[in-house]
Formats: C-alpha cells, sequence, structure tokens
C-alpha cells in the first residue's frame, strides 16, 4: 500500500486513519517559532460520513485509502442485496443496506449512480444530484391550485415518500433534490 | 532538465499581491530603513550560499546544486551565523533586511522563500530588545493600523492563563488532554515527544487566545527550547527567548545569545545527533562561526522577524501570497 506524506496532504486525498478510508477536505500548515511544524486537516471519515480535524507532525506518512468512485448502473435488489454494474466491463458489485443507506429513496433500475469503492467493495452509493421518478399513489390534484402553495404527499416508483405541490397527479413524474429530498418540478 | 512545481502554468503570470500592497510593502521597507539608521544601527548583507547549515531539528535548508553536478552550498534558513561572525569582529550594533529559504514550509502564513528582518544590540539583553522590537513595530504601524497596548507574558504564565497546565511540569499526557478539551487531535505518536506537544498547545491553544491588536512577547521559554538563547540558571532553568505575537501570528523571535563557544558546539552536535535519530538530512555545522564565537562574540541580543508577516498585518491579509508579488507556485 502506498503512503502519502504529509507534505502531499491537500483536498481530496483519500488516506486511511485508524483501520477507516478519509478523505481531506481542508488541510492548514502550523509552525510555530521554531518547534515542530504540523498540519491540520479537516476530514471525512468514509464510512460514518463524519467530519473531523486531525493534527499530524509534519513529515509522518500516513497510509493511503485505496478508493475510487466509479460511475455504476443500478440492476435490482433482492431483497437483501443491491446490485450495480460497471457499464463497459459489465463488472457486477453487490451493496447491502448499511452501503446504499439513504441512496436507496433514489434508486431505480437502469439509472446510473456513483458508487465508492474502497480496495474493491462497495463503500458509499451516491445517487445523481437530481433524479426523475414516477409518482405511484398521491391524493387525487387539485386543478388550477399553482399559486396557493399547499403541499401533500406523494409515493415514488422507489417507494420513498415526498412533499409535492397540490396539483400534481398520480402517474406523473417529477424531479426531486436527492440532497434535501425536495420536490423541484413537473417532467413533461 | 528536471520541471519544479512553480514552472507549470503560464496563466497565472500576475503577481498575487495587489500594487497598491506592493506600495505599502515599499514604504514599509523605507521606514525601515529610517528606523535603523536613526539608530545607529549598520546595515549589512551576508551570502545566502554557505558551505555550513542550521542545524536545528525544525528547519529544513535548502540545497543550491550545479546543474547534473556536485551540491554548491546551502542555501540559509537565517543570516544568523554570518553575522555572528561580524560581531565577533567588532562591527557593532547591525541589521539585515535578508532573504531566506525554508523547505517544507508552505501554508497561508509560509512561503518557502521569504524576508527575514534581523538585528542585533551588542550589550543588551532580551528586556531591552523587547523594547526595540515593539518601537520598531509601531514606527511601521504608521503606514496602518495601530497596535494596541504591549503586553509581555512569561511562557509559564501564558500556558497557565490560556491552556490551564505548567509547561514546566506537566506531562505529555496532560499536555495531551489539555490539547483534547481545546478540540485539537492528535494523529500518531505525538505523546512520546513532549517539546513537540508543547510546540502544538503554543500554536493551536495560546497562539489563538492572546489579543490580536496588542503586541505580545512570551519569554523565558523551556530550557529545552533554547535554541541559541543562553539559558539562565534557576528552578526551573530558563531560555532567554522570546517570541512576539501580532494579528493572531509570531512575527519575531529573539534571543540573548548564547556566547559559550564549547556550550554552542555541544548544542550543535545534539542537534545532528537528533537529526540522524531521524532519519533528517545532517548539514555540516558551522566551524567558522564556533571559531568566531571562540574568538569572543560580544554578549548581545538578537531578533529575528518575519517582515512578510508584518506586512500582512499592516495590509489587513490573510494570506501570505497577499504581500508577496509572485510566491512559490507562481515564479
Amino acid at each position: 500500500m502506498a503512503n502519502y506524506s504529509t507534505n502531499e496532504f491537500k483536498s481530496g486525498l483519500k488516506i486511511l486513519l485508524d483501520g477507516d478510508p478519509c478523505v481531506i477536505l481542508e488541510n492548514e500548515f502550523v509552525k510555530p517559532g521554531k518547534g515542530q511544524a504540523f498540519n491540520r486537516v479537516r476530514i471525512r471519515n468514509l464510512k460514518t460520513g463524519r467530519v473531523n480535524e486531525k493534527t499530524f507532525k509534519s513529515n509522518e506518512s500516513v497510509e493511503s485509502a485505496d478508493v475510487m468512485d466509479t460511475d455504476m448502473q443500478y440492476l435490482y435488489y433482492d431483497g437483501e442485496f443491491w446490485h450495480f454494474m460497471v457499464p463497459g466491463t459489465f463488472e457486477q458489485h453487490a451493496a447491502d443496506a448499511k452501503v446504499v443507506g439513504e441512496a436507496k429513496d433514489w434508486l431505480k433500475e437502469q439509472d446510473f449512480c456513483q458508487v465508492t469503492l474502497w480496495n474493491g467493495q462497495p463503500l458509499l452509493v451516491s445517487p445523481p444530484n437530481f433524479v426523475e421518478l414516477t409518482i405511484v399513489e398521491t391524493d387525487p390534484g387539485v386543478r388550477g391550485d399553482t399559486a396557493t402553495g399547499g403541499q401533500k404527499p406523494a409515493k415514488l416508483e422507489t417507494g420513498a415518500v415526498v412533499r409535492v405541490p397540490l396539483f400534481i397527479e398520480q402517474g406523473e413524474v417529477i424531479r426531486i433534490d436527492t440532497r434535501t429530498g425536495a420536490y423541484v418540478s413537473r417532467v413533461k | 532538465m528536471p520541471t519544479f512545481p512553480g514552472s507549470s502554468k503560464d496563466s497565472d503570470w500576475r503577481p498575487s499581491a495587489s500594487i497598491e500592497t506592493l506600495r505599502l510593502r515599499a514604504r514599509l521597507l523605507e521606514r525601515t530603513r529610517a528606523f535603523f539608521s536613526a539608530r545607529g544601527v549598520l546595515e549589512v548583507e551576508t551570502a545566502q550560499l554557505s558551505a555550513a547549515a542550521a542545524t536545528d531539528l525544525h528547519l529544513e535548508s535548502l540545497v543550491a546544486q550545479r546543474p547534473g553536478g556536485a551540491p554548491l552550498g546551502w542555501l540559509h534558513t537565517s543570516p544568523e551565523f554570518p553575522m555572528k561572525r561580524l560581531l565577533a569582529s567588532g562591527s557593532g550594533d547591525i541589521w539585515q533586511l535578508a532573504r531566506v529559504f525554508r523547505g517544507g514550509e508552505c501554508g497561508q502564513r509560509h512561503n518557502p522563500e521569504f524576508t527575514l528582518l534581523e538585528w542585533y544590540r551588542v550589550g543588551w539583553d532580551a528586556a531591552a530588545l523587547m523594547d526595540e522590537v515593539e518601537a520598531f513595530v509601531r514606527s511601521l504601524a504608521g503606514e496602518g493600523r495601530m497596535p494596541g497596548e504591549g503586553l509581555r507574558l512569561s511562557y509559564g504564565e501564558a500556558f497557565m492563563r490560556h491552556a490551564g497546565f505548567d509547561p514546566f511540569t506537566a506531562g505529555p499526557g496532560e499536555i495531551l488532554r489539555s490539547l483534547a478539551v481545546h478540540g485539537v487531535a492528535v494523529a500518531g505518536d505525538l505523546g512520546e515527544d513532549r517539546d513537540a506537544c508543547l510546540d502544538l498547545a503554543l500554536a493551536t491553544i495560546v497562539e489563538p487566545a492572546l489579543d490580536p491588536a496588542r503586541p505580545t512577547f512570551i519569554y523565558d521559554f523551556p530550557a529545552s527550547h533554547a535554541a541559541l538563547a543562553r539559558i539562565r540558571p534557576g528552578e526551573p532553568p530558563v531560555a532567554e527567548r522570546f517570541e512576539l505575537f501580532l494579528g493572531g501570528m509570531e512575527i519575531a523571535n529573539g534571543f540573548h545569545e548564547l556566547t559559550d563557544a564549547a556550550e554552542q558546539a555541544a548544542r550543535f552536535a545534539a542537534d545532528l545527533a537528533a537529526r540522524r535519530a531521524r532519519g533528517l538530512a545532517e548539514p555540516p555545522m558551522d566551524r567558522r562561526l564556533l571559531a568566531a564565537i571562540a574568538h569572543g562574540l560580544p554578549a548581545c541580543a538578537g531578533v529575528a522577524l518575519g517582515f512578510d508577516r508584518l506586512v500582512m498585518i499592516l495590509a489587513g491579509a490573510s494570506h501570505i501570497d497577499e504581500v508577496l508579488a509572485f510566491p512559490w507556485g507562481h515564479c
């Protein structure tokens, strides 16, 4: 496994810390007048998503984490695992509920998403920022009501429930921001 | 020819400092010359390239080399050694603005090549030199924001007040706990290096707690942090060394200078042994400096001030690149 020196620290670098893969968000060089130099970094633990600050002695070396973001097509869910495929190579990966997490609300068969692999195993599944999904269940639309700003729940083909404006009908396709889970627009 | 990180792009040819900041910088240089000239201190220039180098464990001296050939020498990390040779030769009070080089130092407040203002006062002690450093900073501040009232804290008081432990007696565990309380989590085996723990606490707990508007001197460092300062015997013994903090940064470091050649040689040797233990380069110690001290370095106090950082404070800049025409990576 390769090592990085603190001299090579920069945002985006993936390192192994206490056995977990992490990504460096910010790196600051700190040196008191004549003493030891340090690198203070903000890092995100890619397993837990938690952001922490950590201080390294400069010139210390840190193990790199073999982490790769790969675009994959979501194939199907077998009741236990979500299956993904790398287009081109047809290489397949299975991810469990812990890895897929909240992304499951936005995964539609045949759609693309980003799968982060660590040592070749899925670590994280990130849906695109915006997805288009069909409404399978909601109260009948209120015609002409585009101004009052009222909302109602709507169930999507993935099983997720989102808030939509009152005029939206069952069977319509809507655009959703997966980062907030908010309705964006109707898709004609 | 090898390629260098600084030579990769041509789209960033413009200076990173504004022309207005460069004008301020020029006025500050004029004021600096006027300050020392009025006080009868002699301006000197010494070589940047030397056959010997600093042995300090935490300084990385760069090497100048003929292309494909043998090294020519070391680029200085400060002009201290040749200036002390001048003092030993009877120069009297001297000052210098030097471009110095330190490998591996790059960041918001660091550029590997920077400007150090260094001066020596014969017969003075640390307290007298602190007075003059403060007077110097005030004389330049006329070009910008005037700093508040000066403050002096011993190293021990500063830690007791802001970090809650006694830096002369606390063990590494207690220092690490204080760091953790202040949100500083350390990786690796830092706990085995007490001096490094103190350095980190100074930089991350004490320094941010000081009033950025007040020139604050921290003095009387632990003997293990003496560098080239003399050690005053006592309980505990302390290094007659000070640092000046302003604008949330350390901007100067001064010593009541060590004038004992045998002690100086022993410190160089200890530095080199520590460098060897860590697998660091072992530059040759400066034997001409040792000869000069043995001949007779007059009792004196000296200080090195980071000129770029002082410009940062007076220009209200938050990154050193804002006060350099062409920082590393753009030259």
